[in-house]
């Protein structure tokens, strides 16, 4: 009977655990979805909620996060290569994926500091595109070198060998057996630490975004606002209207994490047919 | 080892290629370093403002007064009332997440048929994957109304909303950690403990837990990291009012909601209040890091339990 | 295999740059070409963003070049970085205080005081609250004053009849000339209160607060009172003056208008850097205050000035007149709008 119970009470928590995520689902659709339509998605800011549109804070979470991949990506596989086919053994190596697990765990709100002293300040980047890239990017560095790292050790030993026993340089393996079958749980990876980068509020708002732009960005050196910190504006505004922009705000950025994740999937999949083939 | 190896004629083939080897090898080396770096980035950042902060307050001052005023015009430094903040939202989180989490592991690892745990484990990844403006907009537009209609005392900014709902978001962290932790444990406990005639909640609770004890408590541990450095659903519903108390009706300010609420405002360099948010930053990057490691270490151990 | 991964990577490096250039610029300019955009950097008061957020609106929309940020870093925080050229116009709810004016004199930044609208501030409670319906301002500084930190918390510690309820305290930030007006004209001593409160350079989380919270009190500018009607219910203030109304009065535009309620009222400014006035669109947007912006200050929930102001205004504007009218600097209490006409002659 004890046992009985048991079982129906983790099964009851699982459900409940679902059940708040379906809460949250249904209570922002519901508050939200009167108020999406193109005129939102196209226009600006304003202090009518009814005329309020997300444009500049769309347009500007894909410019930041362009300048964020652009920096991120090749940092991150390149450091990843390193790690798992060159460095795996020596002492510097263990430190620094001790270092990089680490980093992945840091509160996102200490790279917005970070990036406040080193890139607004100290590299004078201001509170620019540039900046909020950089400072996403050093964010989501550690997790493309882990998911990265987590793709390569998914090839199989036998390719490597194979093409070294036909006399291939360390780099020539990687580049022409290693990389070719690793790159779709390689990009997985990748669009998975994007699509967390464009989710962020914290670092950027630390860094300076400011919430009241009414423009799109027009280059890396503009001022800008992105999709969260244009959500978190209109929730703390107390007018039930501005609420329902906020959710309607809060489907979009679902929309957009939604497609991300869909393509990882879909890659996700190819994966398996491929190494099945 | 691999490369070694190999005939003559070929090496000498790779001594042409080999120009370019050593070359993309540091290149490669020194994209792993900027993890490094950044990680050095961070301490010297947060260490050169925080040295300059106390310059002017005292350490005694900052860590044990209990009034946080370091923006009005006679200001006081004590970090506590802040802390406790966070310490009460992460406090309420974990008395959601890690009970429930547990539960939901067990259930995972040890009772759930493989259709249902492959449905059911993308979705808690969906939990996970949800922006937490968007938690927080849930927390103060949905979960404190309802708990007002229970709790007619409950200000609109409180710690019990925010917390419940922290604890939403951690729960598939713990979930999926500690469901690799039972995983880990091998098939021949749990069935010596049912050929002796345990039962299932038996053999989960006595024999497969335990065992996978250190890898369950990493997890925990984690989750308790992730509680205090998250910044969008204290900030959003929290409120901004650092406050010594353990009550959760009445609005509080977590440290990372304060750091948010500077940067909110003007932070011109070089003045005492840009350098609060560095000091309480770093107190927030120490606690966590503390976490962090003991963390990693009690995995490390656990992998080598059962490798 | 490789040219498979390759395309892949190849069509995504593609999206990003494609994203990266034409996410940028999406303006739709007279003649569907392309200008280069001017940007107006507007910063300051929360209590004067709703009237500039509105000003920018409209302005933007009668001339798409042009670009406005309005930031809500507070009077003094908008001050600090005007003082540093960092922004072409300072919104601020008191005129500009000896430090900043020291500020800006020392950074060769010279400024035009423009006023451009009437303000209540408004005590306000949750509409729950049945008891505070009228308070005096000696039991408000008595709430309010540095040495009430830990000490005045319950309802009934204010006056003996109410309840013996926690009180919750929301107000402006200290970087808030709303803040800096309110300690003045209640505590005595401007920047004197105690630090105990939800204090917040954004109004709207103060609104926030209240509206949740059966035991709040708080203070904000009357827009967003007007704002947020029923959500928030007003305090009348009882100033003990005879000669400027009797007993106490609630705020709203016609008290304010007329001068009864006080000592909580005030004018709205903004200065404008002398340097930016050179700039066509900077003049452009300034002008608009005293065009279109008269009406959207009644919209936003304001009181406009007088007529004879405005002209006056206009005229300082004109005439590129800089400097105060305020020697003193700093939070003037209780100044009506005949002596505020007076004081720009």
């Amino acid at each position: 009977m004890k046992d009985f119970a048991f079982r129906v009470l983790s099964l009851l928590v699982l459900y409940l655990a679902l059940a708040a995520l379906a809460a949250l689902l249904i209570d922002v659709a519901v508050d939200g979805s009167s108020r999406l339509s193109w005129d939102f998605i196209r226009g600006f800011p304003s202090r009518r909620a009814s005329a309020a549109g997300i444009w500049p804070a769309l347009a500007g979470s894909i410019l930041v996060i362009g300048v964020t991949a652009a920096l991120a990506v090749p940092v991150g596989v390149a450091a990843a290569i390193y790690l798992e086919e060159y460095g795996s053994r020596s002492r510097l190596a263990r430190i620094i994926e001790l270092n990089i697990t680490n980093l992945a765990a840091v509160p996102s709100i200490i790279y917005g500091l970070l990036g406040l002293g080193l890139f607004v300040r100290m590299m004078a980047l201001g509170r620019s595109v540039l900046a909020g890239g950089a400072t996403l990017a050093l964010l989501a560095l550690p997790v493309i070198i882990l998911s990265t790292r987590e793709a390569l050790r998914a090839v199989p030993k036998s390719l490597r060998e194979g093409s070294y026993a036909l006399g291939a340089t360390r780099w020539q393996t990687i580049w022409h057996q290693v990389l070719p079958v690793a790159m779709p749980g390689i990009l997985t990876g990748i669009i998975l630490a994007l699509s967390r980068a464009i989710g962020e509020t914290a670092p950027l708002i630390t860094i300076g975004a400011v919430t009241f732009v009414s423009f799109a960005p027009d280059g890396l050196w503009s001022p800008f606002t992105v999709l969260p910190i244009q959500i978190f504006n209109w929730v703390s505004r107390p007018q039930p209207e501005f609420q329902v922009n906020a959710a309607a705000g809060i489907i979009v950025l679902l929309a957009v994490l939604l497609t991300m994740n869909g393509v990882a999937v879909v890659l996700r999949d190819r994966l398996q047919k491929r190494t099945q083939a | 080892m691999i490369g070694e190896a190999q005939p003559a004629a070929a090496r000498r083939r790779r001594i042409g290629a080999m120009g370019a080897e050593p070359a993309i090898e540091w290149a490669l080396f020194l994209c792993a370093l900027l993890s490094v770096a950044t990680t050095i980035g961070i301490i010297v950042v947060l260490a050169s403002e925080t040295w300059a902060f106390f310059g002017r307050v005292a350490l005694t001052e900052f860590l044990t007064g209990t009034e946080w005023t370091p923006l009005f015009a006679a200001p006081q430094f004590g970090v506590l009332p802040v802390v406790a903040g966070t310490a009460l939202v992460s406090s309420i989180a974990m008395a959601v997440a890690l009970p429930a989490g547990l539960l939901s592991a067990i259930y995972l690892s040890e009772y759930a048929s493989a259709p249902l745990r492959r449905t059911v484990k993308p979705v808690l990844e969906v939990l996970a994957g949800i922006p937490t403006v968007v938690y927080g907009y849930f927390a103060l537009l949905f979960v404190t109304p309802l708990l007002q209609r229970v709790i007619p005392e409950l200000s609109g900014f409180n710690a019990l909303g925010p917390g419940i709902v922290m604890g939403i978001m951690i729960l598939p962290l713990v979930s999926s950690l500690a469901e690799d932790a039972m995983r880990g444990v091998p098939v021949g406990l749990r069935e010596g403990s049912y050929a002796l005639g345990a039962t299932k909640m038996q053999t989960s609770l006595r024999v497969v837990v335990p065992a996978a004890f250190s890898g369950i408590t990493a997890a925990f541990i984690l989750a308790v990291s992730r509680a205090l450095g998250e910044t969008m659903i204290v900030a959003i519903a929290a409120g901004q009012q650092p406050r010594l108390t353990l009550d959760p009706t009445v609005p509080i300010e977590t440290m990372t909601a304060y750091i948010v609420q500077v940067s909110l405002g003007d932070t011109p360099q070089g003045t005492l209040e840009y350098r609060t948010i560095f000091a309480v930053g770093t107190l927030l990057f120490a606690g966590t890091f503390i976490l962090n490691l003991a963390s990693a270490w009690l995995r490390e151990r656990y992998r080598e339990e059962y490798a | 295999m490789f040219q498979f991964a390759c395309r892949y990577t190849a069509a995504i490096a593609l999206m990003l740059t494609a994203a990266a250039c034409g996410g940028g610029a999406h303006r739709e300019a007279p003649g569907g070409e392309r200008q280069h955009s001017a940007m107006i950097r507007v910063d300051g008061s929360s209590t004067v963003y709703p009237i500039t957020e509105a000003v920018a609106e409209e302005f933007h929309k009668a001339n798409r070049e042009v670009n406005v940020t309005v930031g809500v870093s507070g009077t003094g925080g908008g001050f600090q970085k005007f003082c540093r050229g960092e922004t072409d116009i300072s919104d601020a709810s008191r005129p500009i205080k000896p430090s900043e004016i020291e500020a800006c004199r020392t950074a060769a930044i010279d400024y035009i005081e423009l006023p451009i609208a009437y303000d209540g501030l408004a005590v306000v409670v949750h509409p729950k609250n049945t008891w505070a319906r009228s308070m005096t301002v000696e039991e408000l500084k008595k709430l309010w004053a540095p040495e009430a930190q830990g000490k005045i918390t319950r309802w009934s510690q204010v006056r003996a009849s109410w309840p013996d309820r926690d009180i919750h305290l929301f107000g402006a930030g200290v970087d808030s000339g709303t803040y800096d007006y309110f300690t003045d004209a209640i505590v005595g001593t401007e920047g004197a209160s105690r630090g105990d409160f939800t204090s917040s350079e954004d109004d709207n989380v103060l609104v926030q607060g209240i509206a949740g919270d059966e035991l709040a009190l708080g203070f904000m500018g009357l827009a967003y009172v007007e704002q947020n009607a029923g959500k928030l219910a007003l305090v009348a203030v009882d100033d003990r003056n005879p000669q400027n109304g009797d007993g106490p009065v609630a705020a709203s535009v016609e008290t304010v208008r007329n001068g009864t309620y006080q000592p909580l009222s005030r004018p709205l400014f903004i200065y404008v850097a002398r340097t930016a006035m050179d700039r066509r669109e900077v003049q452009a947007f300034v002008d608009s205050y005293f065009t279109t912006g008269k009406a959207l200050v009644s919209e936003v929930g304001y009181v406009p000035l007088t007529d004879d102001i405005y002209e006056l205004a206009q005229k300082h504007l004109a005439d590129r007149k800089v400097g105060t009218a305020f020697g003193a600097g700093g939070s003037q209490v209780g100044l009506t709008l005949e002596a505020l006409l007076a004081r720009e002659r």
